[in-house]
């Protein structure tokens, strides 16, 4: 690995705005903005999906004309004008590809500005990229290893026309279509996503991996990701996210649903470093996600996620502990700076027996940002001895920004053990004074610090990940304290 | 008719028994307005997402009480602190009894509501302070609405009140069902000191539903020492409002013990409008049945070099409800505050279920803050140590529970209410604790 130090970042963020904010001029195949039955079958139409897919959607869609956007989040931001909005876009050169040669070169260059070599990945780094670019697959790597093991993992287009008996029979299971506003409106106008199934008793030999991008302007990006970890199987899945740097606010309402059968493991990790605004607070995305996972007997679900991006989150992954024995687990940080507004946290949904929680969550403010952390640990009367331990902390740098707790917890059972602590504090002057004290400046200092804070849920990421959000969460604090 | 539309109705009949000129009744017809938009809460509301009035608010309560009604004091003596010295403010359905009371205008007012709102001496302070810190939500301003009768407390500069001030309200049941709307106003100046005793008691199967406010105003350094017995019978309702207002360097504490009652909503709201404040929130709880207690307070630190500390404890058998919402509100200005929040609860039963949602909103940095909230059981070693040294089950239990409760007693500063709670838990707990606390 390469030394990375602070200097190398002071000078990288005084010559750069957002490393990311390009924009590839690729012929897209846009639809015009706006939302009716009609843009609902055409993007049927243009996946050529079959029947039952269409009538799935336009019963989301019907549901979602019924619904309202929900407003009790603690974000303020100008409503999207869904009617705005164009529903779909992909990159027109088609069919699929083989081999990398095929690609658009342009799209290629994109990648490499992203620091994506392909053949690097490939080679070095182990890991099986599902790239999606403005919501379609455009290549898949490693496929073949995969297959062997009898992994499915391809887009979800792919697997409507592929495997339609695996999707008819999951999707909406966790999240079901009319759960609330966004994932009715995901449901309906999903474009892509990714798909992955592990046969029994597999365990998925590499991490996989795919990378949202939203490239296009103006158009909204509606993913879809649906994992199904079969008995006694374990996959481990990473997801990191960059946008192109738009004034226009730009709409990010993704569903994500596990499913991990009795016995088996599924480990989702998040990156996520979207457009998040210029310091003023103009632009960015924003990200509307809706992500849960079920789990039966003995399964575990574990998500972790680093949010430095977008300039609204809204984002709960959540647990369903459905079986007895199974586990949960959310390990998060959420970074926001200048006008950022985070509202995140998890639910745990404690049915079965002997089910057990942790949820482990940082958050750090800084600028003018908000940060809230809500969750709900829920016991019910059947979930004995069921336990839950859940430490939220916050750190504030500078007196603009705020940090809010919001936990619910609701408990039914005597045998409930249930366990809350947060505290909320800011970098000590002693702290500093003790860095300085042995020649640490006060940029590393603080650099030092917030890693320390983090370190808990940065333990928890794979290691590819944990370096690459080592350095997001330097980059999204710079200049925060002076 | 619905009691919404019965109490609006009644307003006008309300409005023939005060003085309608005075500035008050500007502020009564204000809220009355206010409470025909906002209505009661219902559990669409965030703050009353886990406690529903449906089941109290069906019943044809009775707004005005006709006569007084006369009850022996050997009835109600056991209701009292009454092996200490005290000033009484009793009502028996919200009407004043002289004959139990034991008020006082010698340097001090411990006096009523309806003189205070009534007479001019009392103008100057009823217009800087009435209505002022209370909030204009629809059940506070169902009160205000029909705000007349209640506890006046008014300790000048320098004052330290030799005695505890007790209030407490009786219901007798004359009435089929009963609505009481009690409201207080505690005006402590600068340097004063004063500890006051509420309860709320019935004496009757039949149903009542209190609708208190308690306006209380601790001026610089003053001290003030709120206590809230609430253990009364399983017919009684009570949605309890407190708002205190506190300047500079002043000291305020509420113990609230909630044994009692079908439904007990306690609102308790703390503003800190000067520096280096210290507020103090705690209670107990223990409930059986199907009982239900809420708690929702609310500490807003405004000013820089404040302290909090909320401690709640619950214990919670058959199919009783707990709900407990404490926030805590930290000013982009109120560097340095010091918040601390603790809620603990032990369920007894699977029936039993506990909402709580301790929340923080920061928005300064240079501050202290944590919360803690745990959901447990006793701890089985602890019990079987006991065990082994003779003690049996039962008496290890709640020799558990009651130190479970304890953090909350210790800073209780009148021994004889100390006692007075202890026998309370350990009845609660069906047992005799044997030894002195």
């Amino acid at each position: 690995m390469t030394k990375y130090t602070e200097d190398d970042l002071r000078e990288e963020l005084k010559t750069k705005e957002y490393e990311y904010g390009f924009y590839t001029d690729i012929e897209s195949d846009t639809f015009e903005p706006g939302l009716n039955e009609d843009v609902v079958r055409a993007i049927s139409l243009k996946k050529e999906e079959p029947e039952w897919m269409t009538e799935w959607r336009l019963e989301a869609f019907r549901a979602w004309e019924k619904m309202v956007e929900p407003e009790w989040a603690n974000v303020k931001y100008q409503k999207p004008d869904f009617q705005a909005i164009s529903y779909y876009s992909a990159p027109n050169t088609k069919p699929k590809y083989d081999s990398l040669d095929e690609v658009d070169p342009e799209l290629l260059e994109t990648f490499k500005k992203l620091g994506i070599s392909m053949d690097e990945q490939k080679m070095l780094a182990g890991v099986a990229m599902d790239v999606v670019i403005d919501s379609v697959s455009v290549a898949t790597t490693f496929k073949k290893s995969l297959d062997e093991k009898g992994i499915i993992f391809c887009s979800i287009s792919e697997a409507i026309q592929k495997h339609p008996e695996l999707v008819r029979k999951y999707i909406g299971t966790v999240v079901p279509r009319t759960d609330n506003f966004y994932a009715a409106l995901n449901s309906a106008v999903f474009s892509d996503g990714s798909f992955c199934y592990i046969p029994k008793g597999v365990r998925c030999p590499m991490e996989l991996s795919t990378y949202f991008r939203i490239n296009q302007g103006g158009t909204g990006q509606f993913e879809r990701t649906l994992l199904i970890a079969d008995e006694g199987s374990y996959v481990s899945y990473l997801e990191g996210c960059t946008a192109p740097s738009r004034d226009e606010n730009q709409l990010h309402a993704a569903v994500v649903e596990l499913i991990a059968m009795d016995d088996a493991e599924i480990k989702y990790s998040t990156v996520q470093n979207w457009y998040p605004g210029n310091a003023e607070g103009v632009g960015g995305v924003f990200n509307f996600v809706t992500k849960r996972g079920i789990c039966e007997k003995n399964a575990k679900i574990s998500w972790t996620q680093v949010e430095t991006g977008s300039a609204v989150t809204w984002k709960y992954p959540s647990c369903i502990l459905k079986g007895d024995n199974s586990v949960g687990e959310f390990y998060s940080i959420a970074v926001t700076n200048n006008h950022q507004q985070a509202d995140t946290g998890t639910k745990m949904i404690h049915l079965g027996k002997n089910t057990r929680s942790t949820i482990i969550s940082k958050g750090i403010s800084a600028g003018k940002s908000q940060n809230s952390y809500r969750g709900i640990v829920h016991i019910g009367a059947r979930a004995e001895n069921a336990r839950n331990f859940t430490e939220c902390d916050s750190l504030l740098m500078g007196n603009e920004c705020g940090a809010h707790t919001f936990p619910y917890i609701e408990v039914k059972n005597k045998s409930a053990k249930v366990e809350h602590e947060a505290t909320t504090s800011k970098i000590g002057e002693d702290q500093i004074f003790y860095c300085n004290q042995r020649g640490i400046d006060i940029e590393k200092a603080i650099a030092l610090i917030v890693n320390g804070f983090s370190k808990d849920v940065l333990n928890k990421l794979p290691m590819e990940f944990a370096v690459e959000a080592q350095k997001l969460l330097e980059i999204s604090l710079e200049g925060s304290v002076g | 008719m619905e009691l919404k539309e019965k109490l609006i109705a009644s307003f006008m009949a309300f409005e023939n028994l005060v003085d309608i000129d005075s500035p008050v009744h500007d502020v009564r017809s204000e809220a009355i307005k206010e409470f025909e938009t906002q209505g009661f809460p219902s559990r669409r509301d965030e703050a009353w997402k886990y406690t529903s009035l449906n089941s109290i608010l069906k019943h044809d309560y009775s707004v005005f009480p006709k006569s007084e009604n006369h009850i022996d004091y050997n009835d109600i003596k056991k209701y009292f602190i009454h092996d200490i010295d005290t000033y009484k403010i009793v009502f028996i359905d919200g009407k004043y009894s002289s004959h139990f009371s034991e008020t006082t205008h010698d340097g001090i007012d411990v006096c009523l509501m309806s003189s205070a709102l009534s007479k001019p001496k009392y103008r100057p302070i009823i217009e800087n302070y009435f209505n002022k810190v209370a909030t204009k939500d629809g059940l506070t301003s169902l009160n205000t609405a029909f705000s007349q009768e209640g506890a006046y407390i008014h300790i000048p500069k320098n004052k330290s009140v030799a005695k505890p001030i007790q209030i407490v309200h009786f219901s007798t049941g004359n009435e089929a069902a009963l609505m009481l709307q009690p409201r207080n106003l505690i005006v402590v100046d600068e340097n004063a000191h004063v500890q006051i005793i509420e309860r709320h008691q019935s004496l009757t199967e039949n149903p009542v539903l209190t609708n208190t406010v308690t306006e209380i105003f601790a001026d610089k350094r003053a001290i003030v020492d709120y206590y809230k017995i609430q253990n009364d019978n399983e017919n009684a309702s009570l949605i309890d409002s407190t708002f205190i207002d506190q300047k500079q360097e002043s000291c305020a504490s509420v113990h609230t013990f909630s044994f009692g009652g079908k439904l007990t909503r306690n609102n308790l709201r703390f503003y800190q409008n000067g520096e280096r404040i210290d507020s103090t929130l705690k209670g107990v709880t223990i409930i059986g049945n199907k009982q239900h207690v809420d708690h929702n307070t609310l500490v807003h630190h405004i000013e820089p070099n404040c302290e909090s500390h909320q401690d709640y404890q619950g214990i919670f058998g058959d199919s009783s409800v707990g709900v407990f919402n404490g926030k805590v509100l930290v000013n982009k200005e109120a560097q340095k505050t010091n918040a601390f929040q603790a809620n603990n609860n032990i369920l007894l039963s699977d029936k039993a279920t506990i909402n709580t949602k301790p929340q923080l909103e920061i928005f300064a940095d240079d501050v202290k803050c944590s919360h803690g909230c745990t959901i447990g059981q006793l701890d089985e070693s602890a019990i079987f140590y006991m065990q082994s040294r003779g003690i049996p089950e039962k008496e290890a239990k709640a020799l558990l529970l009651y130190a479970f409760g304890n953090s909350v007693l210790s800073s209780v500063k009148i021994p004889e209410i100390k006692q007075r709670i202890t026998n309370i838990i350990a009845t609660k707990l069906g047992i005799n604790i044997g030894f002195d606390l």
